[in-house]
């Protein structure tokens, strides 16, 4: 027979055993993913096989950081996935080739830094717009950037109706390159993320995202700017969709108008599924990306797997909304 | 039950969680006659109406209605039996049109189960006329006055053709001329035989219209009386005749030195010349009834909600406050009255909620330094014995007195001169409420200046230096520890300051 100490001790810790469970369950399933389709597929578990399924997901996942922060303070960004087109044809303009003929800009030569510099800034530019429609002018975050989805993508599609290929090499390296074996845009990827982790955890800034999402009011009442908090983190979500279409870009060796259709929609799923609460205060970093290897996990299995790609959408739908389920039931 | 009793609440109890408990109530109004219901905040008076229309089910209690038993579970069978209800909290519908929310729920249809709106419109329309309300029954509810939006609500009860309304606090609002119409409305319907509960703070509107006086107290039912065999005096001693039951901590009481901050934050004729100013070491009480403008002065000085005039002085210089980071930075903090919705960060975990207001103090090289963070966390959880497991425990799992222990030391970590505490105490238990008495003692003696707000006459009496009165968005009283008893700032805080002041005088000649 058991002495009540020892069941205490015994419930205690379960207790513990069911938190463990509870905070890493997205890693836990992410795992299960991972075992399942080794089995299922002998390729799946191939090493290029797997820097392939990063390498897919490091263009989503600058977006999903940014849409992650912006999650956090309450709001949502939609308009990410054609701020990243907007970006890449404004940055691929400025890194044709001198002996292509049909150059946007023909003779036109600077250094790579100059068409970086300038996706950065696009995006920079298309967030604190929406950063201020929504902090100054009252508008609801998902009008607000339901505007700029449309606009951005119209934007691009001025700028450029087809595609702008005959890239430099420089520029192509930041897609494609690789140091030490790593591409770049994972590399990329992981420094955002960390940045990122330590912007959230070790600033004011991110802990006033924290505070915004968590009681708008109290945070005001705190004294907390919220104003230039809220514009800051769209700014900064636009700024990281415009490194994205960068990145995209390079890849791909040409900056295309419809580039990053629905990227969006891939970014909050990440977050979310990730355990990023829609009504603000709870989020992170490292959620988020194992929310997108999770989302790029099943987009490669699924392939692997012969499935079709109306199944692989209807698979991908029914996995959001279980996580967010769980995430609901967690939180009670 | 005789003939002209139309309702009969017997031995009402209700504990539903966040609601004032009722115990034991009764109440019996007669037909064609107003019942006032008195009290102060808190007293019970509007959870028991909403009882009577089946927002609430009681524990347990008997309702007889019109000579027959009734249970009432919600509004619609409450409306069905003719009682019809005017919310102190407007709720119309802001984008609809006057006849649509004077109709709403009960849409005349047309043959083909459409919305009549022609006779819709047209029934408010003579429903208006009749009430002689100059509204048009298209306006659309927004883009009318408050006055007249109460109007509106007021039209809306009447129309059920009820045999019984509750008014609660129907003239909250409106202007003297208004409730000169309101009066005039309720005689007219009196005159039908429909029974008026009437809920009020003010004292000169209830001798006017009232036939039967309820007060009362703390949830319980303390007496019913005609209104001509009772007078102001005797109906306040009722209201608050209760007796000092908290033990407040005891303190050197400070000399008034002039104020630290001076705010007078609307014109000078309505203040009467007085003026809002805490002074080092001192506890200034500001008391009032619900809707007596406290919040919103305190929203003012703050700087939440602009002020249109007057101005703000700290330590004799004036300041512009446009946003509670400037009121921060003139060394002020505001401790607000609704933890939930003002005041704690659900989600966040404890150590956010505590150290938002003061990261900049925390900052080394653009990075927050965590082990100062953690540091300061722990020995304001040691000082203020606040009990949480951990620093990382989500705030909203603490027991309402922990959360306004880490609220309490978020503002003191701004190490400011004014504290404004908007109902310390509210809603936490007795151990922790004396806890934050004492600490709002030592607080007065390190020198602090703090202007606390408080609903309970106990609490304002027990802990301030002294006291202010608000009455219908100005103040009304100011009194020191010594003059001030309930019955001295009920009269100030129900519009009679000129009673209070005499009552000062007797006191002081006795």
């Amino acid at each position: 027979m058991q002495t009540t100490g020892e069941t205490a001790a015994k419930s205690l810790g379960r207790e513990r055993f069911n938190a463990f469970i509870r905070k890493y369950a997205i890693v836990f399933i992410l795992i299960f993913m991972l075992i399942a389709l080794s089995i299922l597929s002998p390729a799946f578990l191939k090493p290029g096989n797997l820097l392939n399924i990063i390498r897919q997901i490091s263009v989503m996942g600058l977006i999903a950081i940014g849409v992650t922060m912006v999650i956090i303070t309450g709001g949502i960004d939609l308009s990410s996935g054609s701020v990243l087109a907007l970006a890449a044809v404004v940055a691929s303009s400025l890194a044709q080739r001198l002996d292509w003929q049909g150059a946007k800009f023909p003779g036109l030569e600077v250094p790579v830094l100059v068409p970086v510099l300038a996706a950065l800034a696009v995006g920079a530019l298309c967030g604190t717009v929406n950063g201020s429609l929504i902090a100054k002018f009252k508008i609801p975050p998902f009008i607000a950037t339901l505007g700029m989805m449309t606009v951005a993508r119209g934007f691009a599609l001025i700028y450029s109706d087809r595609p702008i290929s005959s890239l430099t090499d420089p520029y192509n390296f930041i897609g494609q390159g690789a140091v030490l074996g790593i591409p770049l845009p994972i590399i990329i990827l992981l420094v955002v993320a960390l940045g990122a982790h330590i912007l959230l955890n070790k600033t004011r800034f991110g802990r006033y995202i924290y505070a915004l999402g968590g009681n708008e009011q109290a945070a005001r009442i705190s004294g907390i700017n919220i104003s230039r908090v809220k514009i800051g983190v769209y700014a900064l979500a636009g700024t990281l969709a415009g490194l994205s279409g960068l990145v995209l870009s390079s890849r791909i060796s040409s900056g295309q108008p419809g580039l990053g259709l629905g990227y969006e929609l891939d970014a909050i799923a990440s977050a979310v599924i990730g355990g990023t609460s829609l009504s603000g205060g709870i989020g992170t970093i490292w959620g988020t990306i194992v929310g997108a290897l999770i989302i790029g996990v099943l987009n490669n299995g699924l392939d692997l797997l012969n499935v079709s790609a109306y199944w692989q959408t209807i698979v991908k739908g029914s996995i959001i909304v279980i996580a967010v389920i769980i995430d609901e039931r967690k939180n009670r | 039950m005789d003939q002209d009793t139309i309702l009969v609440m017997d031995n009402i109890s209700n504990r539903s969680p966040g609601v004032k408990a009722l115990s034991n109530v009764n109440l019996a109004v007669r037909k064609g006659t107003v019942h006032a219901l008195m009290g102060e905040n808190g007293a019970g008076k509007s959870t028991l109406m909403k009882v009577l229309i089946g927002m609430y089910i009681p524990d347990s209690g008997e309702i007889t209605f019109q000579g027959n038993k009734v249970r009432i579970e919600n509004t619609e069978t409450a409306l069905k039996l003719g009682i019809s209800m005017i919310h102190q909290e407007l709720s119309p519908e802001p984008y609809m049109t006057v006849a649509e929310n004077i109709f709403l729920g009960r849409e005349p249809l047309s043959r083909f189960g459409l919305i009549d709106s022609r006779k819709m419109v047209a029934d408010t329309k003579a429903l208006l006329e009749r009430l002689e309300i100059n509204i048009s029954p298209t306006a659309v509810m927004r883009t009318l006055s408050v006055a007249n939006t109460q109007m509106v609500e007021i039209a809306k009860a009447i129309s059920y053709d009820s045999s019984l309304i509750i008014m609660d606090e129907p003239t909250s609002a409106i202007t003297e001329r208004e409730v000169a119409h309101l009066f005039q409305m309720i005689r007219s319907v009196k005159a039908k035989d429909v029974a008026v509960i009437y809920i009020t703070h003010k004292m000169d509107e209830v001798f006017q219209i009232a036939d039967d006086i309820t007060v009362f107290r703390d949830g319980r039912h303390i007496a019913t009386v005609p209104a001509t065999q009772t007078d102001r005096n005797s109906l306040i001693a009722m209201m608050v005749g209760r007796e000092l039951t908290n033990i407040f901590p005891k303190r050197i009481r400070a000399h008034w030195r002039g104020g630290l901050i001076r705010a007078q934050p609307y014109p000078q004729r309505h203040g009467r010349g007085r003026q809002f100013r805490p002074a080092p070491g001192e506890i200034l009480g500001l008391a009032g009834l619900m809707g007596s403008g406290r919040t919103e002065v305190i929203e003012g000085i703050f700087g939440i909600k602009p002020i249109d005039t007057g101005e703000i002085t700290v330590k004799g210089a004036p300041v512009q406050i446009k946003s509670p980071g400037d009121a921060i930075k003139s060394g002020m903090a505001l401790l607000t009255e609704d933890r939930k919705l003002t005041g704690i960060l659900g989600v966040l975990p404890v150590r956010d909620n505590m150290m938002i207001a003061s990261l900049r103090n925390y900052t080394t090289a653009g990075l927050l330094n965590g082990s100062l963070i953690d540091e300061t966390c722990n020995r304001e959880r040691s000082r203020l014995d606040i009990k949480t497991p951990s620093m990382d425990q989500i705030i909203k799992l603490l027991s309402g007195g922990n959360q306004q222990k880490v609220l309490v030391s978020r503002w003191l970590l701004t190490t400011p001169d004014i504290l404004i505490l908007d109902e310390p105490t509210r809603g936490i238990d007795v151990g922790a409420k004396s806890e934050i008495h004492r600490l709002m003692c030592k607080l007065a003696q390190e020198g602090k200046a703090i202007l606390m707000i408080s609903s309970e006459l106990p609490e304002i009496l027990g802990m301030s230096d002294r006291i202010l009165v608000m009455h219908d968005g100005r103040l009304e009283g100011e009194f020191t520890r010594a003059e001030a008893t309930q019955e001295i700032i009920m009269r100030a805080a129900t519009g009679n300051n000129a009673l209070a002041v005499e009552a000062v005088a007797e006191n002081a000649h006795s």
